[in-house]
Protein backbone atom coordinates (compact mmCIF):
# COMPACT_ATOMS: atom_id res chain seq x y z
CA UNK A 1 0.00 0.00 0.00
CA UNK A 2 3.17 2.26 0.60
CA UNK A 3 3.94 2.55 -3.10
CA UNK A 4 -0.05 3.28 -3.85
CA UNK A 5 -0.11 6.36 -0.81
CA UNK A 6 3.41 7.55 -2.23
CA UNK A 7 1.85 7.58 -5.71
CA UNK A 8 -1.04 10.08 -4.13
CA UNK A 9 0.98 12.40 -2.41
CA UNK A 10 3.44 12.21 -5.28
CA UNK A 11 0.17 13.34 -7.55
CA UNK A 12 -1.00 15.63 -5.03
CA UNK A 13 2.07 17.55 -5.27
CA UNK A 14 2.61 17.35 -8.79
CA UNK A 15 -0.35 18.33 -9.57
CA UNK A 16 -0.68 21.95 -10.26
CA UNK A 17 2.45 21.48 -12.56
CA UNK A 18 1.73 19.00 -14.59
CA UNK A 19 -0.90 16.53 -14.84
CA UNK A 20 -4.41 19.09 -13.93
CA UNK A 21 -6.29 19.76 -16.35
CA UNK A 22 -10.33 20.56 -15.64
CA UNK A 23 -9.73 19.82 -11.74
CA UNK A 24 -8.53 15.69 -12.62
CA UNK A 25 -5.12 15.03 -11.09
CA UNK A 26 -3.29 11.80 -12.09
CA UNK A 27 0.22 10.32 -11.93
CA UNK A 28 1.38 6.66 -12.74
CA UNK A 29 3.29 4.50 -10.04
CA UNK A 30 6.35 4.53 -12.75
CA UNK A 31 7.67 6.51 -15.80
CA UNK A 32 9.72 4.24 -16.62
CA UNK A 33 9.79 0.53 -17.11
CA UNK A 34 13.62 -1.20 -17.03
CA UNK A 35 14.17 -4.70 -18.72
CA UNK A 36 16.23 -6.72 -16.82
CA UNK A 37 17.22 -9.89 -18.20
CA UNK A 38 14.12 -11.26 -16.02
CA UNK A 39 12.02 -9.57 -17.38
CA UNK A 40 8.85 -11.44 -17.95
CA UNK A 41 6.08 -8.27 -17.64
CA UNK A 42 5.02 -5.42 -15.46
CA UNK A 43 2.05 -4.08 -13.62
CA UNK A 44 1.60 -0.09 -14.04
CA UNK A 45 -0.70 1.58 -11.22
CA UNK A 46 -3.17 4.74 -12.44
CA UNK A 47 -4.37 6.90 -9.63
CA UNK A 48 -6.49 9.66 -10.31
CA UNK A 49 -8.64 12.10 -8.35
CA UNK A 50 -11.29 13.75 -9.85
CA UNK A 51 -11.85 17.32 -8.07
CA UNK A 52 -14.73 18.23 -7.03
CA UNK A 53 -14.52 21.83 -8.20
CA UNK A 54 -14.62 20.36 -11.93
CA UNK A 55 -18.49 21.00 -11.45
CA UNK A 56 -20.95 19.25 -9.47
CA UNK A 57 -20.56 15.59 -8.93
CA UNK A 58 -22.85 14.08 -11.16
CA UNK A 59 -26.07 11.79 -9.81
CA UNK A 60 -24.63 8.40 -11.50
CA UNK A 61 -21.31 9.15 -10.70
CA UNK A 62 -17.91 9.67 -12.98
CA UNK A 63 -17.04 7.36 -16.04
CA UNK A 64 -13.22 6.64 -16.26
CA UNK A 65 -11.32 5.50 -19.52
CA UNK A 66 -7.47 4.75 -19.70
CA UNK A 67 -6.32 4.40 -22.61
CA UNK A 68 -2.93 3.03 -23.01
CA UNK A 69 -0.68 3.25 -26.53
CA UNK A 70 2.82 1.97 -27.30
CA UNK A 71 5.32 3.22 -30.21
CA UNK A 72 3.92 3.04 -33.32
CA UNK A 73 5.08 1.61 -36.39
CA UNK A 74 4.06 0.07 -39.87
CA UNK A 75 2.84 -3.66 -39.89
CA UNK A 76 2.18 -6.18 -42.48
CA UNK A 77 -0.24 -8.33 -42.14
CA UNK A 78 -0.29 -11.32 -44.37
CA UNK A 79 -3.06 -14.51 -44.99
CA UNK A 80 -2.45 -17.72 -45.74
CA UNK A 81 -4.11 -19.92 -49.02
CA UNK A 82 -4.20 -23.08 -50.24
CA UNK A 83 -1.78 -23.51 -53.29
CA UNK A 84 -2.57 -27.41 -54.52
CA UNK A 85 -1.33 -29.11 -51.49
CA UNK A 86 0.32 -26.08 -49.65
CA UNK A 87 -0.33 -23.20 -47.40
CA UNK A 88 1.24 -20.35 -48.50
CA UNK A 89 1.60 -16.59 -47.48
CA UNK A 90 -0.06 -15.29 -50.60
CA UNK A 91 -2.21 -12.39 -50.28
CA UNK A 92 -1.17 -8.99 -47.83
CA UNK A 93 -2.37 -5.68 -46.51
CA UNK A 94 -0.15 -2.99 -45.01
CA UNK A 95 -0.91 -0.49 -42.26
CA UNK A 96 1.28 2.34 -40.99
CA UNK A 97 1.34 3.63 -37.47
CA UNK A 98 -0.49 0.71 -35.67
CA UNK A 99 0.33 0.68 -31.82
CA UNK A 100 2.35 -1.61 -30.65
CA UNK A 101 0.78 -2.07 -27.89
CA UNK A 102 -3.29 -1.12 -27.10
CA UNK A 103 -4.88 -1.09 -23.53
CA UNK A 104 -8.28 0.27 -22.77
CA UNK A 105 -9.00 0.28 -19.41
CA UNK A 106 -12.68 1.66 -18.07
CA UNK A 107 -14.88 1.25 -15.07
CA UNK A 108 -17.75 -0.01 -16.84
CA UNK A 109 -18.33 -1.11 -20.27
CA UNK A 110 -17.15 1.68 -23.07
CA UNK A 111 -20.83 1.38 -24.39
CA UNK A 112 -22.47 2.43 -21.22
CA UNK A 113 -19.90 5.30 -21.24
CA UNK A 114 -20.56 7.40 -24.13
CA UNK A 115 -22.16 6.78 -27.61
CA UNK A 116 -20.33 5.37 -30.52
CA UNK A 117 -19.84 8.79 -32.35
CA UNK A 118 -18.29 10.18 -28.88
CA UNK A 119 -15.96 7.52 -28.56
CA UNK A 120 -14.67 7.23 -32.02
CA UNK A 121 -14.53 11.49 -32.23
CA UNK A 122 -12.43 11.10 -29.00
CA UNK A 123 -10.52 8.01 -30.22
CA UNK A 124 -11.50 5.67 -27.93
CA UNK A 125 -11.75 2.03 -27.91
CA UNK A 126 -9.03 -0.24 -29.94
CA UNK A 127 -10.82 -0.42 -33.11
CA UNK A 128 -10.67 3.50 -33.30
CA UNK A 129 -6.44 3.97 -32.66
CA UNK A 130 -5.89 1.53 -35.75
CA UNK A 131 -5.72 3.29 -38.55
CA UNK A 132 -7.05 2.03 -41.89
CA UNK A 133 -4.72 -0.23 -43.93
CA UNK A 134 -2.69 2.19 -46.92
CA UNK A 135 -3.80 2.38 -50.21
CA UNK A 136 -1.86 -0.53 -52.23
CA UNK A 137 -3.05 -1.16 -55.51
CA UNK A 138 -5.06 -4.40 -56.25
CA UNK A 139 -5.82 -4.28 -52.66
CA UNK A 140 -9.21 -3.92 -52.19
CA UNK A 141 -10.48 -2.82 -48.27
CA UNK A 142 -10.64 -6.14 -46.55
CA UNK A 143 -12.17 -6.06 -42.96
CA UNK A 144 -11.06 -9.81 -42.19
CA UNK A 145 -6.96 -8.56 -42.30
CA UNK A 146 -7.41 -5.70 -39.97
CA UNK A 147 -9.59 -8.52 -37.99
CA UNK A 148 -6.63 -10.85 -37.95
CA UNK A 149 -4.52 -8.23 -36.74
CA UNK A 150 -6.15 -7.28 -33.86
CA UNK A 151 -7.20 -10.89 -33.04
CA UNK A 152 -3.49 -11.92 -32.97
CA UNK A 153 -2.49 -9.01 -31.13
CA UNK A 154 -5.47 -9.93 -28.83
CA UNK A 155 -3.72 -13.32 -27.88
CA UNK A 156 -0.56 -12.06 -27.54
CA UNK A 157 -2.16 -9.73 -24.82
CA UNK A 158 -0.87 -6.42 -26.66
CA UNK A 159 -4.19 -5.37 -27.44
CA UNK A 160 -6.48 -5.49 -24.50
CA UNK A 161 -9.80 -4.01 -23.55
CA UNK A 162 -11.35 -4.45 -20.15
CA UNK A 163 -14.35 -2.78 -18.73
CA UNK A 164 -13.52 -3.58 -15.57
CA UNK A 165 -9.58 -2.28 -14.79
CA UNK A 166 -10.76 1.05 -13.55
CA UNK A 167 -11.82 0.80 -9.99
CA UNK A 168 -13.48 3.59 -7.87
CA UNK A 169 -11.77 3.95 -4.24
CA UNK A 170 -14.13 6.37 -3.41
CA UNK A 171 -16.46 8.45 -5.17
CA UNK A 172 -13.82 10.74 -6.45
CA UNK A 173 -10.91 8.72 -6.63
CA UNK A 174 -10.09 5.79 -8.97
CA UNK A 175 -7.00 3.21 -9.95
CA UNK A 176 -6.12 1.42 -12.75
CA UNK A 177 -3.92 -1.43 -13.44
CA UNK A 178 -1.78 -1.42 -16.87
CA UNK A 179 -0.74 -5.20 -17.35
CA UNK A 180 2.48 -5.16 -19.83
CA UNK A 181 3.74 -8.59 -21.07
CA UNK A 182 6.91 -9.42 -21.04
CA UNK A 183 7.44 -9.07 -25.34
CA UNK A 184 6.25 -5.58 -24.51
CA UNK A 185 8.03 -3.19 -27.46
CA UNK A 186 10.27 -0.79 -25.76
CA UNK A 187 9.58 2.71 -26.56
CA UNK A 188 7.31 5.38 -25.52
CA UNK A 189 4.06 4.68 -24.41
CA UNK A 190 0.84 7.54 -23.99
CA UNK A 191 -1.34 7.25 -21.35
CA UNK A 192 -4.77 8.64 -21.61
CA UNK A 193 -7.03 9.40 -18.87
CA UNK A 194 -10.72 11.03 -19.94
CA UNK A 195 -13.44 11.49 -17.45
CA UNK A 196 -16.84 11.19 -18.76
CA UNK A 197 -20.04 12.15 -17.08
CA UNK A 198 -23.61 11.64 -18.00
CA UNK A 199 -21.67 10.23 -22.29
CA UNK A 200 -20.08 13.61 -22.64
CA UNK A 201 -16.06 14.44 -22.00
CA UNK A 202 -15.27 16.33 -18.84
CA UNK A 203 -11.89 16.14 -18.14
CA UNK A 204 -8.60 14.51 -19.79
CA UNK A 205 -4.82 14.01 -18.77
CA UNK A 206 -1.88 13.18 -20.94
CA UNK A 207 0.67 10.91 -18.88
CA UNK A 208 3.15 8.60 -20.40
CA UNK A 209 6.11 6.37 -19.85
CA UNK A 210 9.15 4.20 -21.41
CA UNK A 211 10.41 0.66 -21.74
CA UNK A 212 13.76 0.46 -21.91
CA UNK A 213 16.68 -1.59 -21.89
CA UNK A 214 19.20 -1.98 -19.05
CA UNK A 215 22.29 -2.82 -18.80
CA UNK A 216 23.55 -5.93 -20.68
CA UNK A 217 20.47 -5.97 -22.60
CA UNK A 218 20.76 -2.77 -23.69
CA UNK A 219 24.28 -3.03 -24.60
CA UNK A 220 24.08 -5.99 -26.41
CA UNK A 221 20.85 -4.52 -28.80
CA UNK A 222 22.94 -1.71 -29.43
CA UNK A 223 26.17 -3.04 -29.78
CA UNK A 224 23.96 -5.14 -32.46
CA UNK A 225 22.61 -2.69 -34.23
CA UNK A 226 25.14 -0.12 -34.33
CA UNK A 227 28.43 -1.78 -34.69
CA UNK A 228 26.81 -4.79 -36.59
CA UNK A 229 30.15 -6.10 -38.39
CA UNK A 230 32.24 -5.65 -34.57
CA UNK A 231 29.22 -7.64 -32.96
CA UNK A 232 28.97 -10.64 -35.15
CA UNK A 233 33.13 -10.51 -35.19
CA UNK A 234 32.65 -10.76 -31.44
CA UNK A 235 30.12 -13.13 -31.16
CA UNK A 236 32.16 -15.76 -33.52
CA UNK A 237 35.06 -14.91 -31.53
CA UNK A 238 32.92 -16.18 -28.57
CA UNK A 239 31.69 -18.68 -29.83
CA UNK A 240 35.48 -20.64 -30.94
CA UNK A 241 36.45 -19.68 -27.53
CA UNK A 242 33.68 -21.67 -25.83
CA UNK A 243 34.29 -24.59 -28.24
CA UNK A 244 38.01 -24.80 -26.97
CA UNK A 245 37.15 -24.36 -23.44
CA UNK A 246 34.57 -26.97 -23.73
CA UNK A 247 37.80 -29.52 -25.46
CA UNK A 248 39.83 -28.44 -22.80
CA UNK A 249 37.53 -29.28 -20.05
CA UNK A 250 36.50 -32.47 -22.06
CA UNK A 251 39.64 -33.64 -22.98
CA UNK A 252 39.89 -37.65 -22.48
CA UNK A 253 43.08 -38.36 -24.07
CA UNK B 1 13.92 -19.34 -15.16
CA UNK B 2 12.94 -16.67 -17.51
CA UNK B 3 15.57 -14.79 -19.34
CA UNK B 4 14.94 -11.80 -21.56
CA UNK B 5 16.52 -12.31 -25.14
CA UNK B 6 17.69 -8.95 -26.69
CA UNK B 7 17.72 -9.18 -30.26
CA UNK B 8 14.47 -11.96 -30.49
CA UNK B 9 12.91 -9.18 -27.66
CA UNK B 10 11.00 -12.03 -26.16
CA UNK B 11 11.47 -13.85 -22.28
CA UNK B 12 12.26 -17.17 -22.88
CA UNK B 13 12.55 -19.93 -19.77
CA UNK B 14 16.39 -20.51 -19.62
CA UNK B 15 16.19 -24.04 -18.63
CA UNK B 16 14.15 -24.99 -22.11
CA UNK B 17 16.71 -23.42 -24.64
CA UNK B 18 19.59 -25.05 -22.51
CA UNK B 19 17.62 -28.20 -22.52
CA UNK B 20 17.01 -28.22 -25.67
CA UNK B 21 21.17 -27.50 -27.05
CA UNK B 22 21.85 -30.40 -24.66
CA UNK B 23 19.23 -32.94 -26.53
CA UNK B 24 20.75 -31.88 -30.03
CA UNK B 25 24.15 -31.78 -28.86
CA UNK B 26 24.01 -35.17 -27.29
CA UNK B 27 22.29 -36.44 -30.90
CA UNK B 28 24.82 -34.29 -32.79
CA UNK B 29 27.75 -36.17 -30.38
CA UNK B 30 26.43 -39.53 -31.10
CA UNK B 31 25.72 -39.18 -35.01
CA UNK B 32 28.53 -36.69 -35.32
CA UNK B 33 27.28 -34.24 -37.11
CA UNK B 34 26.21 -30.48 -36.25
CA UNK B 35 22.44 -30.62 -35.90
CA UNK B 36 21.58 -27.58 -36.51
CA UNK B 37 18.84 -29.31 -38.69
CA UNK B 38 17.38 -30.32 -35.62
CA UNK B 39 17.59 -27.04 -33.48
CA UNK B 40 16.54 -24.64 -35.82
CA UNK B 41 13.15 -26.08 -36.17
CA UNK B 42 13.01 -26.74 -32.28
CA UNK B 43 13.90 -22.82 -31.98
CA UNK B 44 10.91 -21.93 -34.69
CA UNK B 45 8.51 -24.41 -33.00
CA UNK B 46 9.18 -22.61 -29.31
CA UNK B 47 8.37 -19.24 -30.45
CA UNK B 48 11.76 -17.92 -31.34
CA UNK B 49 11.18 -15.55 -34.95
CA UNK B 50 12.50 -17.78 -37.58
CA UNK B 51 15.30 -15.16 -38.77
CA UNK B 52 16.57 -14.99 -35.35
CA UNK B 53 16.57 -18.93 -34.98
CA UNK B 54 18.27 -19.30 -38.18
CA UNK B 55 21.24 -16.56 -38.15
CA UNK B 56 21.55 -17.64 -34.26
CA UNK B 57 22.36 -21.24 -35.45
CA UNK B 58 26.02 -19.45 -36.92
CA UNK B 59 27.56 -18.77 -33.56
CA UNK B 60 26.17 -22.46 -31.88
CA UNK B 61 27.53 -24.65 -34.67
CA UNK B 62 30.75 -22.93 -34.83
CA UNK B 63 31.42 -23.57 -30.84
CA UNK B 64 30.59 -27.40 -31.74
CA UNK B 65 32.72 -27.51 -34.53
CA UNK B 66 35.85 -26.12 -32.91
CA UNK B 67 35.23 -28.84 -30.15
CA UNK B 68 35.15 -31.78 -32.89
CA UNK B 69 37.56 -30.20 -35.32
CA UNK B 70 40.41 -30.28 -32.45
CA UNK B 71 39.58 -33.38 -31.63
CA UNK B 72 40.58 -34.93 -34.71
CA UNK B 73 43.19 -32.31 -35.46
CA UNK B 74 45.08 -34.28 -32.73
CA UNK B 75 44.34 -37.54 -34.22
CA UNK B 76 45.77 -36.18 -37.72
CA UNK B 77 42.26 -36.44 -39.38
CA UNK B 78 41.97 -32.82 -41.36
CA UNK B 79 42.78 -32.44 -44.62
CA UNK B 80 44.20 -28.91 -44.55
CA UNK B 81 43.97 -28.73 -48.26
CA UNK B 82 40.55 -30.17 -49.18
CA UNK B 83 38.92 -28.31 -46.39
CA UNK B 84 40.51 -24.66 -47.64
CA UNK B 85 39.32 -25.83 -51.23
CA UNK B 86 35.59 -26.45 -49.57
CA UNK B 87 36.01 -22.85 -47.85
CA UNK B 88 36.29 -21.30 -50.78
CA UNK B 89 33.20 -22.46 -51.86
CA UNK B 90 31.43 -22.33 -48.40
CA UNK B 91 32.47 -18.40 -48.47
CA UNK B 92 30.39 -17.79 -51.56
CA UNK B 93 27.72 -19.87 -51.19
CA UNK B 94 27.16 -18.15 -47.63
CA UNK B 95 27.84 -14.37 -48.99
CA UNK B 96 24.71 -15.64 -51.66
CA UNK B 97 22.39 -17.23 -49.16
CA UNK B 98 23.02 -14.21 -46.81
CA UNK B 99 21.48 -12.38 -49.05
CA UNK B 100 18.87 -14.30 -50.36
CA UNK B 101 17.77 -14.77 -46.78
CA UNK B 102 17.41 -11.24 -46.45
CA UNK B 103 15.83 -10.61 -49.58
CA UNK B 104 13.01 -13.39 -48.53
CA UNK B 105 12.41 -12.01 -45.22
CA UNK B 106 11.52 -8.78 -47.27
CA UNK B 107 9.26 -9.83 -49.21
CA UNK B 108 7.59 -12.22 -46.26
CA UNK B 109 8.24 -15.57 -47.21
CA UNK B 110 11.03 -16.61 -45.35
CA UNK B 111 9.09 -18.85 -43.37
CA UNK B 112 7.53 -20.22 -46.06
CA UNK B 113 10.74 -21.02 -47.87
CA UNK B 114 12.54 -22.58 -45.30
CA UNK B 115 9.59 -24.84 -44.53
CA UNK B 116 10.13 -26.36 -48.22
CA UNK B 117 13.62 -26.35 -48.41
CA UNK B 118 13.76 -28.22 -45.35
CA UNK B 119 11.03 -30.69 -46.37
CA UNK B 120 12.79 -31.45 -49.30
CA UNK B 121 16.29 -31.35 -48.39
CA UNK B 122 15.62 -33.28 -45.20
CA UNK B 123 13.62 -35.39 -47.08
CA UNK B 124 15.91 -36.34 -49.95
CA UNK B 125 18.99 -36.78 -47.46
CA UNK B 126 16.76 -38.71 -45.20
CA UNK B 127 15.45 -41.25 -47.24
CA UNK B 128 19.61 -41.50 -49.20
CA UNK B 129 21.00 -42.19 -45.78
CA UNK B 130 18.10 -44.61 -44.52
CA UNK B 131 17.57 -46.72 -47.75
CA UNK B 132 21.74 -46.97 -47.81
CA UNK B 133 21.46 -47.94 -44.36
CA UNK B 134 18.63 -50.96 -44.84
CA UNK B 135 20.56 -52.18 -47.99
CA UNK B 136 23.80 -52.07 -45.64
CA UNK B 137 22.06 -54.20 -42.81
CA UNK B 138 20.49 -56.31 -45.56
CA UNK B 139 24.05 -56.85 -47.45
CA UNK B 140 25.70 -58.02 -43.60
CA UNK B 141 22.70 -60.44 -42.66
CA UNK B 142 23.58 -62.13 -45.97
CA UNK B 143 27.16 -62.54 -45.26
CA UNK B 144 28.18 -59.89 -47.94
CA UNK B 145 31.30 -57.45 -47.64
CA UNK B 146 28.97 -54.25 -48.21
CA UNK B 147 30.70 -51.01 -49.68
CA UNK B 148 33.61 -51.58 -51.52
CA UNK B 149 36.26 -48.98 -52.71
CA UNK B 150 36.55 -49.21 -56.02
CA UNK B 151 40.08 -47.87 -56.93
CA UNK B 152 40.22 -48.24 -60.36
CA UNK B 153 36.70 -46.34 -61.52
CA UNK B 154 36.47 -42.31 -62.43
CA UNK B 155 34.01 -40.20 -62.71
CA UNK B 156 33.33 -37.83 -65.57
CA UNK B 157 33.45 -35.35 -63.06
CA UNK B 158 36.73 -35.89 -61.40
CA UNK B 159 38.21 -34.59 -64.42
CA UNK B 160 37.19 -31.46 -65.39
CA UNK B 161 40.13 -29.30 -65.61
CA UNK B 162 41.67 -27.44 -62.62
CA UNK B 163 42.60 -30.73 -61.08
CA UNK B 164 44.75 -30.85 -57.68
CA UNK B 165 46.21 -33.62 -55.56
CA UNK B 166 45.01 -33.93 -51.83
CA UNK B 167 47.65 -36.19 -50.35
CA UNK B 168 46.17 -36.71 -46.79
CA UNK B 169 42.91 -37.98 -48.46
CA UNK B 170 44.61 -39.52 -51.43
CA UNK B 171 42.67 -37.89 -54.25
CA UNK B 172 43.98 -36.53 -57.70
CA UNK B 173 40.20 -34.07 -58.73
CA UNK B 174 39.06 -31.15 -60.30
CA UNK B 175 38.33 -28.62 -57.98
CA UNK B 176 35.45 -27.56 -59.26
CA UNK B 177 32.51 -29.98 -57.94
CA UNK B 178 34.33 -29.56 -54.56
CA UNK B 179 33.79 -25.34 -55.09
CA UNK B 180 29.97 -25.88 -56.57
CA UNK B 181 29.65 -28.55 -53.61
CA UNK B 182 30.74 -26.46 -51.12
CA UNK B 183 29.28 -23.34 -52.62
CA UNK B 184 26.10 -24.98 -52.38
CA UNK B 185 26.24 -26.21 -49.16
CA UNK B 186 26.63 -23.01 -47.85
CA UNK B 187 24.23 -21.43 -49.30
CA UNK B 188 21.81 -24.09 -47.66
CA UNK B 189 23.60 -23.33 -44.39
CA UNK B 190 23.09 -19.57 -44.54
CA UNK B 191 19.14 -19.73 -45.42
CA UNK B 192 18.34 -22.54 -43.18
CA UNK B 193 20.72 -22.36 -40.22
CA UNK B 194 22.21 -25.66 -40.77
CA UNK B 195 26.49 -26.87 -41.27
CA UNK B 196 25.53 -28.98 -43.60
CA UNK B 197 27.52 -31.97 -42.03
CA UNK B 198 24.96 -34.45 -42.58
CA UNK B 199 25.86 -33.78 -46.65
CA UNK B 200 28.78 -32.95 -47.10
CA UNK B 201 29.81 -35.63 -44.98
CA UNK B 202 27.97 -38.53 -47.62
CA UNK B 203 28.94 -36.29 -50.03
CA UNK B 204 32.51 -36.86 -49.58
CA UNK B 205 32.49 -40.27 -48.90
CA UNK B 206 30.15 -41.42 -52.41
CA UNK B 207 30.67 -38.83 -54.78
CA UNK B 208 34.15 -38.01 -53.95
CA UNK B 209 35.49 -41.45 -52.26
CA UNK B 210 37.31 -39.21 -49.25
CA UNK B 211 38.38 -41.69 -46.95
CA UNK B 212 36.09 -42.00 -43.47
CA UNK B 213 38.83 -41.03 -41.12
CA UNK B 214 39.47 -38.09 -42.62
CA UNK B 215 36.25 -37.05 -43.88
CA UNK B 216 34.30 -36.08 -40.74
CA UNK B 217 37.34 -34.09 -39.65
CA UNK B 218 37.83 -31.99 -42.51
CA UNK B 219 34.39 -31.24 -42.87
CA UNK B 220 34.09 -30.05 -39.49
CA UNK B 221 37.08 -27.83 -39.74
CA UNK B 222 35.44 -26.09 -43.08
CA UNK B 223 32.08 -25.91 -41.21
CA UNK B 224 33.64 -24.21 -38.34
CA UNK B 225 35.18 -21.32 -40.88
CA UNK B 226 31.63 -20.85 -43.03
CA UNK B 227 29.81 -20.45 -39.86
CA UNK B 228 31.66 -17.89 -38.54
CA UNK B 229 31.51 -16.25 -41.78
CA UNK B 230 27.64 -16.78 -41.86
CA UNK B 231 27.73 -15.23 -38.29
CA UNK B 232 29.40 -12.36 -39.37
CA UNK B 233 27.38 -11.74 -42.53
CA UNK B 234 24.09 -12.76 -40.52
CA UNK B 235 24.96 -9.88 -37.87
CA UNK B 236 26.11 -7.39 -39.84
CA UNK B 237 23.42 -7.44 -42.26
CA UNK B 238 20.23 -8.17 -40.54
CA UNK B 239 21.05 -7.82 -36.99
CA UNK B 240 19.46 -10.84 -35.96
CA UNK B 241 22.22 -12.74 -34.24
CA UNK B 242 21.32 -12.96 -30.51
CA UNK B 243 24.13 -13.26 -28.46
CA UNK B 244 22.23 -14.92 -25.07
CA UNK B 245 20.47 -17.36 -27.09
CA UNK B 246 24.06 -18.43 -28.75
CA UNK B 247 25.53 -18.36 -25.69
CA UNK B 248 22.55 -20.67 -24.08
CA UNK B 249 22.71 -23.16 -27.06
CA UNK B 250 26.37 -23.06 -26.57
CA UNK B 251 26.60 -24.13 -23.30
CA UNK B 252 24.10 -26.90 -23.16
CA UNK B 253 25.51 -28.06 -26.88
CA UNK B 254 28.72 -28.79 -25.51
CA UNK B 255 27.55 -30.79 -22.65
CA UNK B 256 25.23 -32.63 -24.49
CA UNK B 257 27.54 -33.60 -27.56
CA UNK B 258 29.94 -35.35 -24.60
CA UNK B 259 27.31 -37.69 -23.90
CA UNK B 260 26.80 -38.27 -27.14
CA UNK B 261 29.79 -38.74 -28.61
CA UNK B 262 30.11 -41.52 -25.81
CA UNK B 263 26.67 -43.23 -26.65
CA UNK B 264 27.47 -43.24 -30.18
CA UNK B 265 30.58 -45.25 -29.89
CA UNK B 266 27.90 -48.52 -28.64
CA UNK B 267 26.27 -48.34 -31.88
CA UNK B 268 26.96 -50.51 -34.79
CA UNK B 269 27.09 -48.42 -37.94
CA UNK B 270 24.48 -49.61 -40.18
CA UNK B 271 21.72 -49.25 -36.85
CA UNK B 272 23.40 -45.92 -36.19
CA UNK B 273 22.60 -44.52 -39.43
CA UNK B 274 19.44 -46.10 -40.15
CA UNK B 275 18.64 -43.97 -36.92
CA UNK B 276 20.01 -41.12 -38.44
CA UNK B 277 17.96 -41.35 -41.46
CA UNK B 278 14.91 -42.14 -39.56
CA UNK B 279 15.73 -38.61 -37.13
CA UNK B 280 15.96 -36.54 -40.44
CA UNK B 281 12.64 -37.83 -41.76
CA UNK B 282 10.97 -36.86 -38.73
CA UNK B 283 12.07 -32.98 -38.90
CA UNK B 284 10.97 -33.03 -42.88
CA UNK B 285 7.65 -34.94 -42.02
CA UNK B 286 7.24 -31.80 -39.49
CA UNK B 287 7.96 -29.37 -42.02
CA UNK B 288 5.72 -31.11 -44.44
CA UNK B 289 2.85 -31.43 -41.92
CA UNK B 290 2.57 -28.04 -41.29
CA UNK B 291 2.80 -26.83 -44.90
CA UNK B 292 -0.52 -28.82 -45.65
CA UNK B 293 -2.68 -28.71 -42.59
CA UNK B 294 -5.14 -26.02 -42.91
CA UNK B 295 -3.23 -23.26 -40.14
CA UNK B 296 -5.45 -22.30 -37.01
CA UNK B 297 -4.61 -18.83 -37.90
CA UNK B 298 -4.61 -17.69 -41.27
CA UNK B 299 -3.33 -14.64 -40.54
CA UNK B 300 -0.11 -13.22 -39.52
CA UNK B 301 1.23 -9.82 -38.63
CA UNK B 302 4.90 -8.69 -38.90
CA UNK B 303 6.28 -5.35 -37.60
CA UNK B 304 8.33 -3.86 -40.50
CA UNK B 305 9.54 -0.36 -38.78
CA UNK B 306 8.78 0.79 -35.35
CA UNK B 307 8.70 4.07 -33.92
CA UNK B 308 10.53 4.43 -30.65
Amino acid sequence: MSAIRKAFLLAALLAPLEAAAQGLVTALSTDRVPILSNFTGERIAVFGVIQADAGARPKDGWDVVVSVRGPRGAVTVRRKDQVGPMWLNLDARNYIAIPSFISILSNRPLELIAQAEVREDLRIGIDPLIPPQTAVRSAANDPQFRAGLQRIRSQQGLFFQSPVHVRFISPGVFQAQIDLPGIAPLGNYDVEVAVFSGGALVAKNQLGFTVIKTAAEQWVAEAAHKNSLLYGIATAMLAVLVGWLASLIFRRD
Amino acid sequence: MEIYLPIAEMPINMFLILGMGMTVGFISGMFGIGGGFLLTPLLIFVGIPAAVAVATQGPQIAASSVTGSIAYWRRKGIDFKLALVLLAGGLVGTGLGVLFFNQMRKIGQLETVIAIAYVALLGIVGLLVSLESVKALLASRKGGKGMRRQAGRHHWYEGLPLKMRFHRSGLYVSVIPLIILSALIGFAGAVLGIGGGFILVPALIYIFRVPPQIVVGTSLFQILFTMIAATIFHAASNQSVDLFLALLLMVGGVFGAQFGARAGANLRGEYFRLLLGALILIVAARFAADLVTPPREMFSVTPTETVR
